[in-house]
């Protein structure tokens, strides 16, 4: 991680990563995408593929982040990430081609489209952005949100007998024999977030060696959506969230080591 | 190339081919399927790719990524898969994407779907509906001219006999003029040069590049499909001076309309034909023009009256217009029924012509 700011001995909030065009968006405060973000810009920067990526963004919160970054930037329908990745990455086989989209976006709306272009191996990195909640619209259900959680939809918290069970997609994917790495980050405390910052670079450099499809799951903070106090949100995270949803490398090629 | 006896949706193949497709996605559904297959046998060692995708909405969304990249890119299948597709088909629309769309139809009741469509904004779709095989090698060709050209999808209204029928006949690259360069296109090597590109439906841009936003941009695209509707209508019309009934009918059926006015002719009667040969844009001066002076305007459709609704609008005396069509499918499901008959057409045209009291339609 040799562009971080901290690497270069500054404070980490003064360094704007090289493809950020702008640090001004219009997220909530205690939001954990614009850290993940960052850490997707930096892997790309730091693996000097600047100038031969394309971003695939869904519809969201996220959508932000392609609308702030300096990247080539195509953003499609809610839930086709993958299948819309899949057409520019064939056409484009030597560009790293990366999908940005969030639990509504691929699991619920698009669970077809990842599973199965994770299958057929299609050598993109698939991003997820995990916060168990719609925060576009409000705080709402998805199909990641953990037993108990309130929404607006799910108001005395998700109850199985009424709401069912959240999908844990990462399990599902790297059960697949086109996915070739498949790992679970998180960015509610330092030592996570750096961790995760490894799991992106890995997922990159295995998409261009060719390996088949990588995915990495990030657990993001979003004390709007989940109704909480801003700073109560990683807490909240590491409460709610991870006793469903594990930190780590769920799969990884057979001769790699892991991070 | 050599004239060689081809099934339809293999001459269609060959025509995506020589039009420079490079990609193409598909998910089975007849009639549609042939040619699916015939791109997957044909595309790989033309240097491109087919996918065969696990849904309609895969395989549509596939081809608008490969299209973003400025492949000519093509995916397709019946009015059922079609259904499926109607957002991504707004969502290229809206994204200014070139995308080449195959409706090899189960018969004629998807001409609200493809001239109305089903997505969402303000959006055309330029839809073609040839005649026969050979006219569906030219159209395919021309679609991807005017996809390209105007940033649109676009579609072709096959159908059965369009996929099915074998004909003898050479594929061979039509030359249809110069295209603007797709400077559009993403490709990854803007990234990092502070210029990015981005393709997105609310067009706002980034920071360095700001775009015009929702607002101005679907003001532009609204004004670029007017601009369409005036220049790229076409029609095929047999409307001699004098004519006082005419027989509007398109793609498949026009053979079949053909045939019974030249009969009908040969006994006195002042017949025409005419034809919508792009679906929208409708070519509605021209019909206006066709019919002006003819006390009876048919529409013969198979299905419940769809396009009856375009030639009323257009017509010099909408009271004149009947519809002669109906709902007729084969019992397979798969393609037009009892109705698609020259016996069965020359009897509703001689029926209406009759009812026309007091003096009939003929001269």
């Amino acid at each position: 991680m040799s562009a971080t700011g901290s690497a270069r001995g500054e404070p980490v909030a003064a360094f704007k990563p090289d493809l950020l065009q702008s640090s001004e968006h219009e997220l909530c405060p205690g939001c954990g995408h614009p850290v993940a973000w960052r850490l997707v810009l930096e892997a790309i920067a730091d693996l000097e593929l600047s100038h031969r990526t394309v971003l695939v963004a869904g519809h969201g919160c996220y959508t932000q982040m392609m609308k702030l970054s300096d990247l080539d930037s195509l953003q499609c329908l809610h839930g086709r990430a993958p299948a819309v990745a899949t057409g520019v990455k064939r056409m484009l086989p030597e560009t790293a081609v990366v999908t940005l989209q969030g639990d509504g976006d691929m699991v619920s709306e698009g669970l077809h489209e990842v599973l199965h272009a994770g299958a057929r191996g299609e050598r993109v990195t698939a991003l997820l952005f995990n916060n168990g909640v719609f925060g576009d619209t409000g705080g709402h259900l998805t199909a990641t949100t953990v037993l108990g959680q309130r929404t607006k939809t799910s108001l005395e918290g998700r109850d199985p007998e009424v709401h069912g069970y959240p999908i844990d997609v990462a399990r599902l994917l790297a059960q697949l024999d086109g996915t070739a790495y498949v790992a679970r980050g998180a960015v509610n405390t330092a030592g996570l977030v750096a961790r995760t910052g490894r799991m992106i670079r890995r997922a990159l450099e295995f998409q261009m060696a060719g390996a088949g499809f990588t995915f990495v799951e990030v657990l993001t903070m979003c004390p709007t959506g989940w109704f909480v106090p801003t700073a109560d949100g990683p807490d909240y995270l590491e409460e709610s969230m991870m006793s469903t949803f594990g930190i780590g490398e769920l799969k990884v090629p057979e001769t790699s080591s892991d991070v | 190339m050599t004239r060689r006896l081809l099934q339809g949706s293999e001459a269609v193949a060959d025509a995506a081919i020589v039009s420079g497709c490079r990609f193409f996605s598909g998910y089975p559904m007849l009639p549609f399927t042939e040619l699916l297959e015939h791109m997957a046998k044909k595309l790989p060692s033309a240097g491109g790719v087919c996918i065969n995708a696990e849904s309609e909405i895969e395989a549509i969304n596939m081809a608008l990524g490969a299209a973003a990249t400025g492949a000519r890119a093509a995916t397709g299948s019946c009015g059922q898969g079609l259904a499926l597709m109607q957002e991504a088909i707004a969502e290229a629309a809206l994204n200014e994407l070139p995308l080449v769309v195959f409706n090899m139809a189960r018969g004629q009741q998807d001409y609200f779907q493809a001239t109305r469509g089903g997505g969402w904004g303000d959006y055309r779709t330029i839809t073609l509906a040839p005649r026969d095989v050979e006219e569906a090698v030219a159209h395919t060709q021309l679609l991807f001219h005017l996809a390209d050209l105007h940033r649109t999808p676009v579609l072709l209204y096959g159908d059965y006999v369009v996929a099915h029928t074998s004909v003898g006949i050479e594929v061979n690259r039509l030359e249809l003029g110069p295209l603007p360069e797709k400077d559009w296109a993403l490709d990854g090597t803007m990234s990092g040069t502070g210029r990015a590109r981005q393709i997105w439906t609310w067009a706002r841009g980034k920071p360095n590049t700001p775009g015009p936003g929702p607002d101005r941009a679907w003001k532009s695209i609204a004004e670029k499909y007017e601009e369409i509707a005036r220049r790229e209508a076409r029609f095929e019309a047999d409307a001699p001076e004098g004519t006082e009934v005419l027989v509007v009918s398109f793609g498949t059926t026009a053979p079949f309309v053909d045939r019974v006015v030249q009969e009908l002719r040969t006994e006195g009667m002042r017949l025409g034909s005419f034809r919508p040969v792009t679906l929208w844009p409708f070519p509605g001066d021209a019909l206006a023009e066709a019919t002006k002076g003819c006390r009876l305007v048919l529409v013969y459709e198979l299905n419940a009256g769809q396009m009856v609704d375009d030639v009323r609008i257009h017509a010099a005396d909408r009271s004149a217009v009947r519809f002669i069509g109906g709902v007729s499918q084969d019992n397979s499901g798969m393609r037009q029924g009892d109705l698609l008959a020259v016996d069965a057409l020359r009897d509703r045209v001689r029926q209406a012509i009759a009812e026309l009291a007091p003096s009939g339609g003929s001269s």
